[in-house]
């Protein structure tokens, strides 16, 4: 099957009312110095989408390098397991570098290379995107630096080396809480500071316009492969797609393909942390209000005085207090829905795909996968459930491993 | 629409005025509001004004201060741990208002507190303080018109930041909307103290004179007399932050009044091109 490029997609309605926004979220809040810089992204984004070259050169590399399309894999053991609907994984944990943001890496990547920045910055949580952004860079020859929370520095070690491997420069960053929110604060300095030369490849559906229409572009290539592979090999479509949400990438890019079928529900899952009731999450959906951080409008974990709270999540690729604007507008028009797992219950998820389908997933992911088997499991037979299998486990051993007690 | 500013004459348009006639450079100078306590802006913008500078900007402090370089964030974390806030902000304004003090006071705040509080009531809330100003970092012009009208209302200057990277029909439109004056950003970068200042602002604050009457004010790495010097005759003001706290972390708190009063006295010397 013949990868679709970026071009092919409609724009929403929302977007239709105002360039950048979804209903009232998205925008552009970031300091003047960067304005410029974003108008010139917004043009290049759009010549480069509408580019043959452009488009098809993203078609080879998502074939040849990432090993695109990824399978949609039916789990009969976990399906059988969980006791009701048919259970699918589309496999992005089988993409290159392990998890599916190297889809979007790769298309912010050519497009720096098409705009002369041979500087690129890039923020991580969990390292997946920090790798794929290095890796892309490798293969494109260009300068990559990466900033990471302290705190994530040492909970995704493997990471950290495998960046360093591919050539990049890890920056740790001590602010705040040490994590992703902060490791974004850095980039955003750093941007603001080398912008003339910078180009800088956003990790999520997050940030200022054209940040997050343009990585759901690039990561809607899930949900287009998604949907034709389940006309091909179910002969319909899903009734119900879940996917976990930490700034909302890969939830997004399954998604979006599928908002105008009104049958398919989707279906984002939030880390819980220590549990929503507690505060100690990382739900901005299930238990924020809307604020502005890092360039946009979107549902926020604040406290009365419009600080940003600190978040807790056993996933560090979902500790983040925001979330994407589009995110925001599908809770509020009601087009998908938002549900929350904790720790515990990610670790559940984890080990039930270790031992049910020999699949090792990352601990962002477990969380979807324990949703999907409650969901699953309240569901008749008849019913189809795709879960978007974000990303592969290697790199959460350590942290797995110390939770339950066992020493490497 | 918000392009007509204000018709009265604020008091920052007032005091930029007077010295635009009297031919001399204003200074701008510097407080987070909780740092290094809750209390010291009540001792230390009186001596800031003492000194010679004649408008104060009060920085609220915000978990996520993206354009702001180590200094600023130091003072902001470490006012949060000390529990300021929005409405502390507020507080303090009244303070100084009510001990005497007569001259513009400015918000620097990041969108944020300013939103979950409300714009109207922050608009409202800050013109009975007795607040003058606002700048908001991260609040381009375009996202701007809701809070343009909230403050227009009550009487409060919206500032607007100008860069080096703002191209010319971005300048014409920043100046449609500015209030009060315009911030210009000396340099590509985040708030902090700098060795020089770039060795091209004169032709980038004669660009920004091109599109606007109003007072222009430079800030960002304005931090030694020299670098004061160096703005007669080009700008109306000079913004000086960071070097204050610079200052005030590197001397123990019960010199900061002294500190920071002979500071300002050499900045207003070489303001004035005493030497
Ligand atoms: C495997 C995996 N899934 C999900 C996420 C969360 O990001 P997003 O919500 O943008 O997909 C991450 C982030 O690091 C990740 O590595």
């Amino acid at each position: 099957m013949a990868t679709v490029s970026p071009s092919t997609r409609a724009a929403t309605p929302a977007e239709a009312t105002r360039p950048g926004r979804f209903g009232p979220y998205g925008g552009q809040f970031v300091p003047e110095t960067l304005m410029p810089a974003l108008a010139e992204l917004i043009d290049a984004y759009d010549v480069a989408r509408h580019d043959p070259a452009f488009t098809a050169t993203y078609d080879t590399l998502a074939r040849d390098f990432i090993g695109r399309p990824t399978p949609l894999y039916h789990a009969t053991k976990l399906t059988a397991r969980a006791g009701g609907a048919q259970v699918y994984f589309k496999r992005e944990d089988l993409a290159h570098t392990g998890a599916h943001k190297i889809n979007n890496a790769l298309g912010q990547g050519l497009l720096a290379r098409r705009m002369g920045k041979e500087r690129i910055i890039a923020e991580t949580g969990a390292g997946q995107h920090g790798v794929a952004t290095a890796t892309v860079c490798a293969m494109l020859g260009l300068e990559c630096i990466v900033y990471m929370g302290e705190q994530d520095v040492h909970r995704q070690a493997p990471n950290v080396f495998r960046m360093k491997l591919l050539g990049a420069e890890v920056r740790p960053v001590k602010s705040g809480s040490r994590t992703l929110k902060d490791a974004i604060n850095e980039a955003i300095r750093d941007w603001v500071t080398n912008v003339n030369d910078t180009f800088y490849i956003i990790g999520s559906v997050v940030g200022p316009h054209p940040y997050p229409t343009m990585v759901r572009d690039f990561q809607s290539v899930i949900g287009r492969e998604t949907r034709e592979q389940s006309l091909a090999q179910i002969g319909r479509l899903p009734d119900a797609v879940i996917a976990c949400v930490g700034g909302g990438s890969n939830a997004m890019g399954i998604f979006h393909p599928f908002h105008a079928d009104p049958s398919v529900r989707l279906i984002g899952v939030e880390a819980g942390g220590d549990g929503v009731s507690t505060g100690r999450h990382a739900a901005p959906l299930s238990a924020g209000r809307p604020g502005v951080l890092h360039g946009a409008l979107s549902y926020l974990m604040q406290d009365g005085d419009g600080q940003v709270i600190e978040t807790h999540s056993i996933s560090a690729g979902l500790d983040y207090p925001g979330v994407g604007p589009e995110h925001s507008w599908y809770k509020d028009s009601g087009r998908a829905t938002y549900v929350a797992v904790d720790d515990a219950g990610a670790l559940a998820g984890f080990e039930l795909l270790c031992q049910t389908e020999g699949i090792i997933p990352a601990l962002e992911t477990a969380h979807a996968i324990a949703y999907a088997a409650e969901y699953a499991a309240s569901r008749p037979s008849s019913e189809i459930i795709v879960v978007n299998c974000s990303g592969r486990g290697d790199k959460d051993l350590s942290t797995v491993a110390t939770r339950l007690g066992v020493t490497l | 629409m918000n392009n007509q500013p204000a018709q009265h004459q604020s008091r920052i348009g007032a005091t930029l005025a007077r010295h635009r006639e009297a031919g001399t450079m204003a200074l701008v100078g510097w407080q987070t509001i909780g740092f290094p306590t809750i209390e010291s802006s009540r001792t230390l913008v009186p001596a800031l004004i003492d000194g010679g500078f004649d408008l104060i900007e009060l920085g609220v402090p915000f978990s996520d201060p993206q354009a702001d370089g180590t200094t600023i964030q130091r003072a902001s974390f470490e006012a949060l741990r000390q529990g300021a806030t929005l409405s502390i902000a507020l507080d303090t304004v009244r303070i100084l208002r009510s001990d005497g003090i007569t001259a513009p006071l400015i918000f620097m705040s990041y969108y944020n507190p300013i939103l979950s509080r409300g714009l109207e009531r922050f608009a409202i809330d800050a013109s009975e303080a007795g607040v003058d100003g606002l700048i908001v970092p991260d609040l381009p012009a375009e996202e701007s018109d809701a809070l343009i009208d909230a403050l227009d209302r009550v009487g409060i200057d919206t500032i607007f930041l100008v860069a080096p990277t703002t191209p010319q029909p971005r300048l014409r439109a920043i100046a449609a909307r500015a209030r009060g004056f315009i911030y210009c950003v000396s340099l590509t970068g985040v708030t902090g103290a700098r060795q020089a200042l770039p060795s091209d602002l004169p032709e980038y604050l004669a660009r920004v004179r091109s599109f606007t009457n109003l007072p222009l004010a430079v800030g960002f790495g304005v931090s030694r007399p020299e670098h004061v010097a160096s703005l007669r005759g080009i700008a109306d003001a000079a913004i000086v932050a960071s070097a204050i706290i610079d200052r005030m972390e590197h001397t123990p708190p019960e010199t900061h009044v002294q500190e920071l009063r002979s500071f300002a006295k050499s900045l207003r010397n070489a303001a004035d091109g005493v030497s």
